[in-house]
Order: C-alpha cells, then sequence, then structure tokens
C-alpha cells in the first residue's frame, strides 16, 4: 500500500503540470516543435496516467465514453468548419488570408490556431477512447 | 587513396544504413512471426524507417531552424518534418486498428497465432 | 460555385462522415450518405463535362498557395472519368445496401458504417483528384483504414481475420509507396506530380529515380492486387458485408490502378517508364499469370464470393495486360475495362448479395434450384456471366477486343489465343453457378425461397442493363478513353 501511496500522491502533482505542459506544447507549435496532435497525445498521457493509478471506473466517471465519441466528430467539424468558412468568406478552401481582411498573415495565424485546436480536440478524446476501449475489454 | 572515398561513401550514408537496417528488419519480423501482435511491432518498426528516409537529409548542414530571422541565411528544410508528423499520425492509427482487429480476433478465435486462426476447412 | 467543386467533392463527404459519426440513427444517416454521394456524383460530372468542353485541365489550389509550393487538386480526363465511376458506385450501392446492411451488421454499428462508407469514398475520391505525391498516400491511408473497418464489421468471425490480413498487406503497401516517393522528393525536391515530371526528366537514369520508381511499383501492386501480391483480395471481398464487398469490388483496386497510371505515364513518362526499362515485360508476365491462375482457382470454389473474388483477380490482369502492351490501343482497352469491370463486378456482386440474403449462406450447393425461386436475380447472374465471358453485345466483349487489337498491333497473336482460353475458363467458372441453380431441383428440407427485395434486383438490373447497352454504345467509354490515352501518351507513340 506504501508503494500505491507515493504513486498516488505524485501524480496528483504532476497532472496539472502535464496538462500545462500540452497547453505549451498546443500554443508553440509555430516557433518550435509542437501543435496539435503532439499536444492532444500528452493531454491523452496525463488521462491515461490517472486512470492507470486511481483505476478505469474513476477515470470514466471523470470523462465518459460518451463525451468521447461527440468529441471526435466535433473536432473534424472544427477543423472542415474553418474550411467551410473561408468558402463563405470568397477564398479557397482553407485559405487563411481570407480570416482577416487587413492582415493576410494575421489571417494565417488564426487560421492555424482554430484548426489546430480542433486537432488537439480530435486527437486528445481519440488517443483516450482508444485506451478505454483496449482497458475495458475482458471485465 | 580510393579506398578513402569509399569508406567516406559508407560512413556518410549512416542514416541511410539505418534506415535500410530498420526496413529489413521490420519485414522480416513481418514475415517470419506468427504471433499477430509481433507482426504489428515488425509493421511499426518498417513504417519507423520511413520517418528516418525523410526526415535525416531535411537537416543542411550549418542549417539553423526554419524561422525566418535576419541573422541567419541558411534554414533546414521544413517540409519533411511536416510530411512525416502526418506519417507518423497514419502509423498510429494503424497501429490502433490492428491492435483493435486482433483483441476481436482473440475474442472470436482464442488465439491470436497466425497458425490458429488461419488453418482449419473453414478458410477453404 | 463551380470552380470550387473539387474541394467540394472531398470536404463535403468528410463533413458528412463526422455529422453521421455524430447523429448514429440509421435513417438519417442513410440519408445524409445518399445525398452526399448523389451530389458527389453530379459534381464528379459536371467536372468531366467542363474538362471535354473547355479541354482543359481543371487545376484547384488547396488553400490559395500555388504549386508547387502548395498541394494542388487537378482534374484531366483519366481523373475526371474515374472520379465519375467511384463515385456512380458509391451511390448504387447505397441505394442498393440499405437492406443488406440491416441484416448482416449489427444494429448499433449502422451510423458507424455509414461514416466508415463515407470517409472511403471520400479517400478514394481524393486519391484521384489530388496532384500531389504526399497527399495521394494521406488519401489512400484514409480510403484504406476505412476499408479495413468496412471489411471487419461483417457478421462472419472470419471478417476480422480477413480485415487483419488486408491490414498488414495494405500498409506495407502503402510503406513502400511512401518510400518511392520518399526518393523521388530526396532527389527533386517537389512533391507536386507535374512538377515532378519536369524535374525527373534529367535524372532518369540516376539510381535513386530507379529505386523510386521500383518502390512506388511494388507498393501500388499490393494495394492493385496484382498477382503475386493478391493474397488479400479473395478473404477480404468472401466475408465482409455484401454492400461493402459491391463498393470495395468495383472502385478500390481501380483508384490504385489509376495512380500507377499516373505514375507511369505522367510523372515518369511513356517514354522512359514504357521504353527503357522493362516494366512491360514484367507487368505482361504477372498479368498472364494472374489472369490465369485466378480464373484456375475460381473453379474450385465452394464459396461464390470468394469465387467471384478469385475472378476479379483475373480481371485485374486484363487491366494490367493492358498497360504492359505498351500501345495506345491496348491502354485504351485498360481504361475501357476499368469502368467495365466495375459495372459487371458490382452487379454480380449485387446479386449475390441479394442470394445470401435469401437463401442464408453463400455456399454454391446450398444454391440449387434458386433458378425457379429467384429467376430475376439467376437471369441477371446469367447476364454477367455472359458480360463476364465477352459475348458481343456486352461490355466485357468491348474491353477484350481493344486488348486482342492491342496485342495483334504487336504481333502477340499468342495473347489473343490465351484471351480467348481465359474466357473458356469464365464460362466454366460460371456455368457451374448456372447449372446449380437452373439445373438442379431444389431439395425437400431446403428452405423456401422468394425473390431478393426490389431496391436489390432493380440496382442491380440496372447495372446490368447498362452492361449491355454500353456494350453497344460505347462513345462514353471508349470516347472518354481514347482521349485520355491521347492525353497520357502526350503524342509520343
Amino acid at each position: 500500500m506504501r508503494g500505491h501511496l507515493i504513486l498516488r500522491v505524485v501524480s496528483k502533482i504532476l497532472i496539472p503540470f502535464l496538462l500545462m505542459f500540452a497547453l505549451y506544447v498546443q500554443f508553440h507549435g509555430d516557433f518550435g516543435p509542437g501543435g496539435g496532435f503532439q499536444a492532444g497525445v500528452i493531454v491523452a498521457a496525463a488521462f491515461v496516467l490517472y486512470a492507470l493509478i486511481f483505476g478505469l471506473r474513476a477515470m470514466q466517471k471523470i470523462i465518459s465514453p460518451a463525451l468521447l465519441e461527440i468529441a471526435v466528430p466535433l473536432g473534424v467539424l472544427i477543423y472542415a468548419g474553418v474550411g467551410v468558412y473561408t468558402w463563405i468568406l470568397g477564398g479557397n478552401f482553407l485559405d487563411y488570408n481570407m480570416l482577416d481582411s487587413h492582415d493576410p498573415s494575421h489571417g494565417q495565424h488564426l487560421g492555424v490556431l482554430l484548426v489546430e485546436a480542433g486537432v488537439l480536440l480530435t486527437v486528445s478524446s481519440t488517443m483516450l477512447l482508444i485506451f478505454y476501449t483496449f482497458a475495458g475489454r475482458g471485465r | 587513396m580510393e579506398g578513402l572515398n569509399e569508406l567516406a561513401f559508407v560512413l556518410g550514408g549512416v542514416n541511410h544504413w539505418i534506415t535500410v537496417f530498420l526496413i529489413m528488419a521490420g519485414l522480416y519480423i513481418i514475415v517470419s512471426r506468427s504471433n499477430m501482435i509481433k507482426k504489428l511491432v515488425g509493421l511499426s518498426i518498417f513504417q519507423t524507417s520511413v520517418y528516418l528516409l525523410y526526415v535525416s537529409p531535411g537537416k543542411i548542414i550549418g542549417g539553423t531552424a526554419p524561422i525566418i530571422s535576419d541573422d541567419f541565411t541558411v534554414y533546414s528544410n521544413p517540409l519533411p518534418h511536416v510530411l512525416i508528423l502526418t506519417a507518423i499520425v497514419v502509423g498510429v492509427a494503424t497501429l490502433a486498428l490492428g491492435l483493435a482487429l486482433v483483441i476481436r480476433i482473440n475474442e472470436a478465435y482464442g488465439s491470436i497465432e497466425e497458425d490458429d486462426v488461419y488453418s482449419g476447412e473453414d478458410w477453404n | 460555385m463551380l470552380d470550387q467543386l473539387p474541394a467540394i467533392i472531398i470536404a463535403v463527404p468528410l463533413i458528412a462522415a463526422a455529422v453521421c459519426a455524430l447523429i448514429r440513427n440509421e435513417t438519417v444517416c442513410w440519408l445524409i450518405a445518399l445525398v452526399v454521394a448523389f451530389a458527389s456524383f453530379v459534381g464528379s460530372a459536371t467536372m468531366l463535362g467542363q474538362v471535354q468542353k473547355y479541354g482543359e485541365d481543371i487545376s484547384y489550389k488547396l488553400g490559395g498557395w500555388a504549386p508547387p509550393v502548395g498541394i494542388e487538386y487537378k482534374v484531366d480526363l483519366l481523373a475526371g472519368y474515374v472520379l465519375v465511376l467511384v463515385s456512380l458506385i458509391a451511390t448504387a450501392v447505397l441505394i442498393y445496401g440499405r437492406q443488406s446492411v440491416k441484416l448482416e451488421i449489427k444494429k448499433n454499428l449502422h451510423g458507424w458504417y455509414y461514416t466508415m462508407y463515407l470517409l472511403c469514398m471520400c479517400g478514394l475520391l481524393g486519391i484521384v483528384i489530388t496532384g500531389d505525391a504526399f497527399n495521394a498516400f494521406v488519401f489512400m491511408e484514409i480510403s484504406s483504414l476505412s476499408m479495413y473497418t468496412l471489411i471487419a464489421l461483417g457478421k462472419d468471425r472470419r471478417a476480422v481475420a480477413a480485415a487483419y490480413q488486408y491490414l498488414v498487406m495494405g500498409t506495407i503497401g502503402a510503406t513502400m509507396y511512401i518510400i518511392g516517393v520518399g526518393l523521388l522528393f530526396t532527389i527533386t525536391g517537389t512533391l507536386n506530380m507535374a512538377d515532378l515530371a519536369m524535374r525527373l526528366v534529367p535524372l532518369l537514369d540516376t539510381p535513386a529515380a530507379i529505386a523510386g520508381m521500383a518502390f512506388i511499383i511494388v507498393g501500388l501492386s499490393l494495394k492493385i492486387a496484382l498477382f503475386p501480391l493478391h493474397l488479400w483480395l479473395p478473404n477480404a471481398y468472401a466475408f465482409a458485408p455484401s454492400a461493402v464487398t459491391s463498393f470495395l469490388a468495383a472502385t478500390a483496386t481501380k483508384v490504385s490502378i489509376y495512380l500507377l497510371m499516373r505514375y507511369l505515364y505522367t510523372v515518369f513518362g511513356f517514354g522512359f517508364s514504357i521504353e527503357r526499362t522493362p516494366i512491360p515485360e514484367v507487368i505482361m508476365v504477372l498479368s498472364l499469370l494472374a489472369i490465369f491462375a485466378g480464373s484456375f482457382t475460381a473453379l474450385f470454389q465452394e464459396n461464390i464470393k470468394r469465387m467471384l473474388a478469385y475472378s476479379s483477380v483475373a480481371q485485374i490482369g486484363y487491366i494490367t495486360l493492358g498497360i504492359a502492351l505498351a500501345n495506345a490501343t491496348g491502354l485504351t482497352g485498360s481504361l475501357v475495362h476499368i469502368f467495365n469491370h466495375a459495372v459487371m463486378k458490382g452487379a454480380l456482386f449485387m446479386l449475390v448479395g441479394g442470394i445470401a440474403m435469401q437463401v442464408g449462406t453463400v455456399r454454391l450447393s446450398d444454391m440449387a434450384g434458386a433458378g425457379k425461386a429467384m429467376p430475376l436475380t439467376m437471369f441477371g447472374f446469367v447476364l454477367g456471366g455472359f458480360s463476364m465471358i465477352g459475348v458481343p453485345g456486352t461490355v466485357g466483349f468491348v474491353s477484350k477486343w481493344y486488348l486482342a487489337m492491342g496485342a495483334l498491333e504487336n504481333g502477340w497473336w499468342w495473347i489473343v489465343a490465351l484471351l480467348m482460353l481465359s474466357s473458356l475458363l469464365v464460362l466454366v467458372y460460371m456455368g457451374r453457378v448456372i447449372e446449380v441453380a437452373f439445373f438442379r431441383e431444389r431439395p425437400v428440407d431446403a428452405i423456401p425461397l422468394k425473390e431478393a427485395p426490389k431496391s436489390m434486383i432493380v440496382t442491380a438490373w440496372v447495372f446490368l442493363l447498362a452492361c449491355v447497352y454500353l456494350g453497344f454504345d460505347t462513345s462514353f467509354t471508349v470516347g472518354v478513353a481514347e482521349q485520355a490515352v491521347n492525353v497520357l501518351l502526350g503524342g509520343a507513340q
């Protein structure tokens, strides 16, 4: 039981920092290695750590599989939604220059930010859903 | 002196030699192991060799990170990195799907050895 | 709107797939899928008409970035032709498959079936329309991963094992393709196919270009199921749900053949890949082996779907034989057969789906006496059989005619003899089914049969009537094929 105690205390301290680091990786994709996919995997890893230590059922009470099944297509819709929005504004699909009529490079920043948010949502929910499916089997 | 040229060719292409080794190792595992999870591991190693193939020539000697700045003139090519991010995602998705299929096969057949699953008269 | 069409036919199925994953009600998902597939068909036909009328290719800059920096969607005659084929088959199988899906797939998975179906269609359309080598890999994997899932939805436990086998072999193929593209990228620095063609011209004899070409051809051969890399195809087609088999048999391998043609003729050029490498000889040997090995193995199959799957391996051999003949007539035969085989095999697999629904199994011996109880289905089978054999007046004859003419242009009369011999083999294995259905009595203790549901019969018969109509009026298939061949061969030869 003592070993479990150390794991529980340390993970409770570490998990918020893991999520912070994931957000850092997400927003620094422009300037260094990073972006939506890497950040999504780190977010999922943080939750998987919680599930490994405190149990799958405890994790599923926090984030239920039904919520994840909604989040996965939602991220795809956010990404495609940015593309449709640029269509409406008159450009080609995913033409980020259209997003800010005064300053195209600002439009590029905004566009990449939005699509990376969509990617983060989909990737983290998919990874966590894969974990739920594999770990929940055979119960 | 020509021997040194040959040596330089061999030692200079270390990244390509490693790529070739990983391709061969991956393919050998897929072909020779009958455990389905081991085959998927071999598939994963095979896909990893591709990442090396793209990323290692992307670093230009003396090049810096591909962010425009007035102090630098030589930049590493950012395109291979982006391509490999996509390829890594594809590899992860394939591995996840393969493992899910292996779990279903295990539940249906009771074994994950290829010889047990693909034998029998129902495979005609 | 019209100039956004290339992106519309890719983005709308993708969005519709995400919407279907959110709403998992079977009726709503089916309606969404049907509307989207039909819209893609209309869009593809419009683009093909536009290319034919104005004589110049449609080029679309994704994200507003001009090629070769950005990804370009390019529609020329060949691409338009394959786009129309894929979207047409997708729509038809949706109309046909609703009953079959309700029967063969578990109830809570119907919404996911339509999601995967739309993703697969999006991936296949994407491979055809993209003009970027790496983008083709991405779409290839989108379509392949959804195909593995669709196959694994079959009710037999062997479906999951067949999907696993397909996954391993398909991923090896895709990775080999990407190794080839990587080698080409390293020496030219570009991924856009048109730009690659230009930059490869001085580099064609370097080991890197030749190795890249070899990797691409082997990788695509795994996806095409060219003999001897066809081992995944029979199991995957036999144990998948019937609607899935109808869709895959008509489209999946054809799109990979399109990609192979794109590399051989556009990127590497006819002058190099056909005239200066041993590719035609190697593909000729493999095609002939595919035709005969496929047809012989089909003779001994007890499972009708597996028999038709081995027959597909043989038909793919016909298509690659046209490439190997290395002249315009042979290539026209290939392109025409891409369309014709899709229509023929699609119709046959649809009929088999109807049989599976009524008889309960797909074993040949269980079908005894089905001719009396299910006349429309079995007569459809007879007509499909005539088309596969190549009876004049059906589409099968048109493709075999062009292949034979192409062979004779080269003076290879022995290929014509082999083509006729293989038609004889088709007669034997299709004849087995006819014999069991019409000339045997139904045993007294067997399940009484009635005709398959109307939606299935009507769609299958529309395809069969198209087989006969397109066998007489070849202006669409042969017309577009000949124009496309002129463009592909670019004046050379």
